[in-house]
């Protein structure tokens, strides 16, 4: 089959050359550059910074507390856009703006801010603590601001989603004797699952990235909130620019490798829901 | 438009995109040669020194327009002094370095051979205008009586001090607790052993200097704060009363060192001007701004002046403990160095939260 000719708009060849030419301007060259960086070090160098004890541990800080926001943002994310499609209220526009703070705001603004609310003296902190909830420089803490960030993925992919739903489909449900839990599960989430995946590989991804708003809520000691991200700050202090590259290489491929597999759960999910 | 001009434009197309890059590119870099005006000076600082340099650009200008003629515009740059001497090494295009750490200026030679290898020689006393060293901040009324370092491993006690991996004001305070155990006798078990503690007490580790000043006088927490002795006058007075300076019997000489970048001022055509800027520091006015800021003079006569501000305080410089700084970030602050092993066992003793 011929691709060009079909079309009812020209300019294929065009825009494909430029999309590209920019992809590989702005994402492809700076990655391989990157890999390149880290190429320079021996095989067994390499292997030693990106397995040391200090890597590991970074790594898994990096990857549990983005899965636990991931995960929060999918429940939270899920109600907000549900009340934002389905109800009609004051204040909607509004409330539906809001969601797109955490896009608009630089994190380091939403670290601050967060590490001062939740300090063992701060407005909510000082609530907290005594109940025994330390929200200060600790895996808690990273997950909340974490959360923040990736809340509006969530609900962004979503919203479009639920308001591309019948309710007569619902209403054909019920009147089909299907109870409420059934609906939701049997008529509604299958439907949603797929923009969920995509919410959730998105804030992931985020949060696997995320630097600027971690260093003010993380106390950045080693073994228990340094993230990946830190420790190639840290090589980069060394002037060891390879190094850096080399955990940023692994970064790279935990990502990668992570967003292939939702990428793949998503598609079976949207088959499945088919 | 015929069909056969289809997979030309195809492969054309990019090429425009990338000569329009290259374009745009040489454009902003024409524009930044052909400046006219004022002759204008880039000064690349670490952070503590932001209110320091804005008073002496403010004395230099007027006094070098007058002997000159030149009408000069300084415009400071403040960041971490590792992240500024990368900054420089990237292309940041600033005509004089004041770094806070010899070694992250040295890397301007080392790593990019922007200046030159004797480049502590090309000023008075080595390119040292002013030095420094590391107090102790403690709330008011001093209730944990915190008088010296051996009472910062007392049980009970937290310590502020950012990150010796990513600050310099954290390899300084590292250094000064390090050398408090073996320059009055101990051994280097021991002061491995007294570092260890510091940093199990340690509830964060702030990646730079300002970050640790707020999580102590902000968030309020922490006993004792390790800090620049300028950024504790500062943080005193912020406090209102609410802070107080501890001297401890014996600290760092801080030694912030101070160059022209050779490859830059060649670049700019503004070497007279960087070199009279710096050279100014070393007049009387400089050294007594210096002295305001609670920098440490080194002329001497200015000093003597300012003795009583200063404490006297014995200060040892880093060459007491290793030969230099290559050694020093070698030993404690490379990969698998001390402060690494320190946390390999402070994480042991102290399971994740």
């Amino acid at each position: 089959m011929s691709v060009n000719n079909r079309r009812i708009l020209p300019g294929f060849g065009i825009s494909l050359s430029f999309s590209v030419a920019y992809l590989m301007v702005l994402v492809l060259v700076p990655l391989m550059i990157c890999v390149w960086k880290a190429s320079t070090l021996s095989i067994n160098e390499f292997w030693l910074t990106v397995s040391s004890r200090q890597a590991r541990s970074a790594y898994w800080v990096s990857v549990s507390t983005s899965f636990a926001a991931a995960l929060v943002d999918v429940c939270i994310g899920t109600l907000v856009a549900w009340v934002l499609v389905r109800y009609e209220f004051p204040g909607k526009k509004i409330m539906d703006s809001l969601v797109d703070l955490p896009f608009a705001l630089p994190t380091a603004v939403a670290g601050l801010v967060y590490s001062s609310l939740y300090a063992h003296n701060g407005w909510l902190g000082q609530f907290l603590f005594p109940l025994g909830i330390d929200t200060s420089y600790n895996t808690l803490s990273m997950i909340l601001v974490l959360s923040f960030i990736g809340l509006p993925f969530v609900v962004r992919a979503l919203q479009p989603v639920l308001e591309s739903f019948d309710s007569d489909v619902e209403e054909a449900a019920a009147s089909l004797g299907a109870n409420r839990a059934q609906i939701f599960t049997r008529v509604i989430l299958p439907g949603l699952m797929p923009a969920i995946w995509t919410g959730f590989a998105l804030t992931f991804a985020r949060g696997l990235g995320e630097y600027g708003s971690i260093v003010f809520v993380a106390n950045m000691k080693p073994f228990q909130t340094e993230i990946a991200p830190f420790l190639i700050v840290k090589q980069l202090e060394q002037f060891n620019y390879d190094k850096a590259a080399a955990i940023a290489v692994v970064m790279l491929f935990l990502s990668f490798s992570l967003l292939v597999i939702i990428n793949y759960l998503e598609w079976r999910s949207r088959a499945h829901a088919r | 438009m015929p069909q056969s001009w289809k997979p030309v434009l195809g492969i054309l197309s990019p090429l425009f995109t990338f000569g329009f890059f290259a374009c745009s590119v040489y454009l902003s870099g024409c524009s930044g040669a052909k400046t006219e005006g004022p002759t204008e000076l880039l000064n690349a600082s670490y952070d503590p020194t932001r209110e320091l340099w804005g008073e002496l650009n403010a004395a230099f200008i007027p006094q070098y327009e007058k002997q000159t003629g030149t009408k000069l515009e300084i415009k400071q740059s403040h960041a971490g002094s590792g992240a500024q001497a990368r900054a420089i090494l990237d292309g940041l295009q600033a005509d004089v370095a004041t770094l806070s750490l010899w070694s992250d200026t040295n890397a301007l030679y080392k790593k990019g051979k922007l200046i030159k290898e004797n480049w502590t020689e090309q000023l008075p006393n080595r390119s040292l205008p002013y030095t420094s060293t590391v107090l102790f901040v403690v709330r008011k009324g001093n209730p944990k009586g915190i008088k010296d370092w051996s009472d910062l491993a007392k049980p009970g006690i937290e310590i502020i001090t950012p990150s010796p991996k990513t600050s310099g004001n954290g390899k300084l305070s590292f250094l000064a607790a390090w050398g408090s155990v073996t320059l009055k006798g101990g051994t280097e078990d021991q002061a491995k052993e007294f570092v260890t503690t510091i940093y199990q007490q340690t509830p964060v580790l702030d990646t730079g200097a300002r970050g640790a000043t707020t999580t102590f006088s902000k968030k309020k927490i922490g006993d004792v704060h390790l800090t620049m002795e300028s950024e504790a006058y500062l943080e005193v007075e912020e406090s209102k009363g609410d802070l107080e300076i501890v001297f401890p019997s014996i600290s760092i000489l801080h030694e912030p060192h101070i160059t022209v970048v050779d490859d830059v001022v060649e670049r700019k055509k503004t070497r007279a001007p960087a070199e009279a800027y710096l050279k100014f520091l070393y007049t009387e006015e400089g050294q007594e701004i210096i002295a305001k800021h609670h920098f440490r003079p080194t002329d001497p006569k200015i000093y003597a002046k300012h003795k009583s501000e200063f404490h006297d305080l014995k200060l040892f410089p880093i060459t007491d403990l290793v030969q230099g700084w290559d050694e020093a970030q070698a030993k404690f602050f490379d990969d698998g160095g001390v402060f690494d092993q320190v946390y390999q066992s402070v994480s042991e003793k102290q399971p994740a939260k």
